[in-house]
């Protein structure tokens, strides 16, 4: 190394001193990599970009609905009022659906998770069957429901629509609570086999207990979902006029914030048009901040138990 | 995670009953849960089974009238009792095709920024920020589409593609209200992104890093370990989660039906209204009444959503299951 011979040459074939910069071939190759990284960065940012422009447009002809007014007033004519009715409305059948779908969903994630053999055709067709409800387009779910109760009962109704929202909701909390009950230890189920206790009370004792945030998790998500849904209700929980203010589930047609932004849409009356926003941004923001607040409770407790 | 105690699998189930005691009721719990939750399952398949019930027998006088020509047939005229579903598919497809055309390379892209290139920082705020677009309700998309949007469209888009690419004919002259299928397929477009995006990001975890490592050790470039070694590995996922995303795209109804512009027929122009299967079925069911040829058709198309719903379900799951991501495929259909 003491002297340049050793390479066989008098020169060295490179310039040791010069910076090492990329040339000719590997250039072309790098530039041309780094030219794809750029652009797939870019599709990120176009997606948020996205989110931006209609969170903001929601956002920016919405934001009058904040006041109390709005929110706690029946509406009176075209676009005066608030809409009160349409919150309690959506709420009830929301409520209602999920404490339908919420026992059958967990109930069928337990069996997925603790009761069948991973391998075995029943589970295997049970989650077929899931994921086609999961793929339902919603409006057939509307008609479904139309067919089995609306047409006997000669009338729409909330119960209906209620009825309706569960369906969607359904596959996607058993889903999830599968999901989460496959996370829980194995070691947790072994140590309660290993005290003798019984499936059932390890099941409801701790095995349920310790996944409970994450089906807390896909239950808010679902119903934050349900709670946005239209194509469900529209032919089960019509709402001819907007002004109605029926909240009996058992009664006929409850207004709700979905039908009411569709309605409006479909009026083209621009002065209907502020109330639809107004109620748009209420339900964005909702969905969304349930959306936030679960991811961050999900990250937290991922975290602990990752540090556990 | 058998379902015999630790005891009974290791000592046999005699040892196991003469060492702890069981009495009944603990029995009785057992049986109990196990069949509560045995029935909790049935409901979604007994619901499924219920859907399929309904759908033809409430589409029974369509379906006893047309038989399989229905879905050829382009004309749509209620009031003279002449139901075809041609063009209905025919606007379900292009819609679709628009939003995939868009969405996928967008949607891959973002899942190989999210799963290659982005610092870790970035990656745990952009990638719930993209999964968030799937949070918006459809129906404030679509009053969204209409108002602000679809004038967007018929004011800036439409001249610019007809001026730019007019020599194609699906770009024809600009129409005035910006209702039409190009801008269904933008709204749908932006549902099917998360998607698509979500998955293929999870998709590109799964490679191994001895493949990714090995790559690089040889010399490669970001690129040509994505082009070499990640793409090739994952492409018929990809492909999966592209179709899962346009099944979703098939079936979306009230975005779409506020958009389209609900126009009959064939069209090569996509500034031109259109309808699809769903969008025909929100707009034009409320005004039927049951047990009629008119309803009878629309349920008929339900139908036809159904057995769409099925092929790309199965096509999905299959391709899922062949990479052993089942767990993400069920996640991101859950979004």
């Amino acid at each position: 190394m003491s002297d340049g011979t050793l390479m066989g040459t008098d020169e060295l074939p490179y310039d040791p001193t010069s910076p090492l910069t990329p040339t000719g071939n590997l250039r072309r190759r790098m530039i041309f990599s780094r030219a794809v990284s750029v652009a797939a960065s870019m599709a990120a940012y176009i997606a948020i970009a996205v989110l931006i422009v209609v969170v903001w447009g929601v956002a920016s002809r919405g934001a009058h609905a904040l006041r109390l007014n709005f929110l706690i007033h029946n509406p009176e004519g075209l676009a005066e009022g608030g809409i009160a009715n349409a919150l309690i409305g959506t709420a009830l059948m929301v409520l209602f659906g999920a404490l339908i779908a919420v026992p059958i969903g967990v109930l069928t994630g337990i069996y997925l998770s603790e009761f069948a053999s991973k391998k075995s055709r029943v589970a295997n067709g049970l989650k077929l069957a899931l994921d086609l409800l999961q793929g339902l387009p919603t409006i057939v779910v509307g008609l479904f429901i139309f067919g089995l109760i609306v047409i006997p009962q000669h009338k729409e109704s909330g119960f209906a629509g209620a009825i309706a929202l569960a369906i969607v909701m359904l596959p996607l909390i058993a889903r999830s609570s599968q999901e989460v009950l496959l996370t829980v230890p194995g070691a947790l189920r072994e140590g309660a086999d290993a005290l003798g206790v019984n499936r059932w009370r390890t099941v409801l004792g701790v095995i349920l207990p310790s996944a409970m945030s994450g089906i807390a998790t896909g239950v808010i998500l679902s119903t934050a979902r349900a709670a946005g849904e239209t194509a469900p209700l529209l032919f089960c929980d019509g709402i001819f006029n907007p002004n109605a203010t029926e909240l009996n589930l058992f009664g006929h047609g409850v207004p709700n914030i979905p039908l009411l932004i569709l309605t409006a849409s479909d009026l083209a009356i621009p002065e209907a048009f502020a109330r639809a926003w107004g109620a748009a941004f209420v339900l964005l923001l909702g969905i969304l901040l349930a959306n936030i607040a679960t991811r961050i409770v999900l990250n937290r407790s991922l975290k602990k138990r990752g540090g556990a | 995670m058998s379902t015999r105690p630790f005891a009974q699998r290791y000592f046999g189930r005699g040892h196991s009953s003469s060492g702890t005691r069981r009495n009944p009721v603990t029995k009785t719990g057992d049986s109990v849960l196990r069949g509560l939750s045995t029935a909790a399952g049935l409901v979604a398949v007994l619901v499924l089974v219920g859907v399929i019930y309904q759908l033809v027998d409430n589409g029974q006088p369509a379906l006893s009238r047309f038989g399989l020509g229905f879905l050829g047939h382009t004309t749509w005229q209620p009031n003279f009792k002449q139901f075809g579903a041609g063009a209905l598919i025919f606007g379900t497809a292009v819609t679709s095709a628009i939003a995939g055309f868009i969405a996928a390379p967008l949607g891959i892209g973002i899942g190989l920024y999210l799963s290659m290139m982005a610092p870790r920082g970035v990656r745990r705020i952009v990638g719930p920020l993209v999964e968030m677009l799937a949070a918006i309700p459809s129906v404030i998309l679509g009053f969204w589409g209409v108002l602000v949007l679809a004038p967007f469209v018929t004011k800036h888009l439409e001249p610019w593609l007809h001026n730019t690419l007019g020599f194609i004919p699906i770009f024809g002259a600009p129409q005035s209200t910006g209702l039409s299928v190009l801008t269904a397929g933008l709204i749908l477009a932006i549902m099917v992104l998360p998607i698509i995006a979500s998955l293929s990001r999870d998709l590109f975890l799964t490679v191994p890093s001895e493949l990714t490592q090995g790559a690089e050790a040889l010399g490669a470039t970001r690129w040509e370990v994505i082009r070499g070694v990640v793409l090739p590995t994952t492409l018929s996922g990809v492909a999966a989660s592209v179709v899962l995303g346009m099944g979703r795209a098939l079936g979306e109804a009230i975005a779409v039906a506020q958009v389209i512009g609900d126009g009959n027929g064939i069209h090569t122009s996509v500034f031109d209204p259109g309808a699809t299967l769903t969008s025909r079925i929100a707009l034009q069911f409320p005004e039927t009444t049951p047990h009629t040829l008119y309803s009878g058709s629309l349920f008929y198309l339900a139908l036809i959503l159904l057995v769409i719903n099925l092929a790309t379900t199965l096509l999905a799951r299959g391709i899922a299951r062949r990479f052993d991501v089942e767990r993400s495929y069920a996640k991101a259909v859950a979004v």
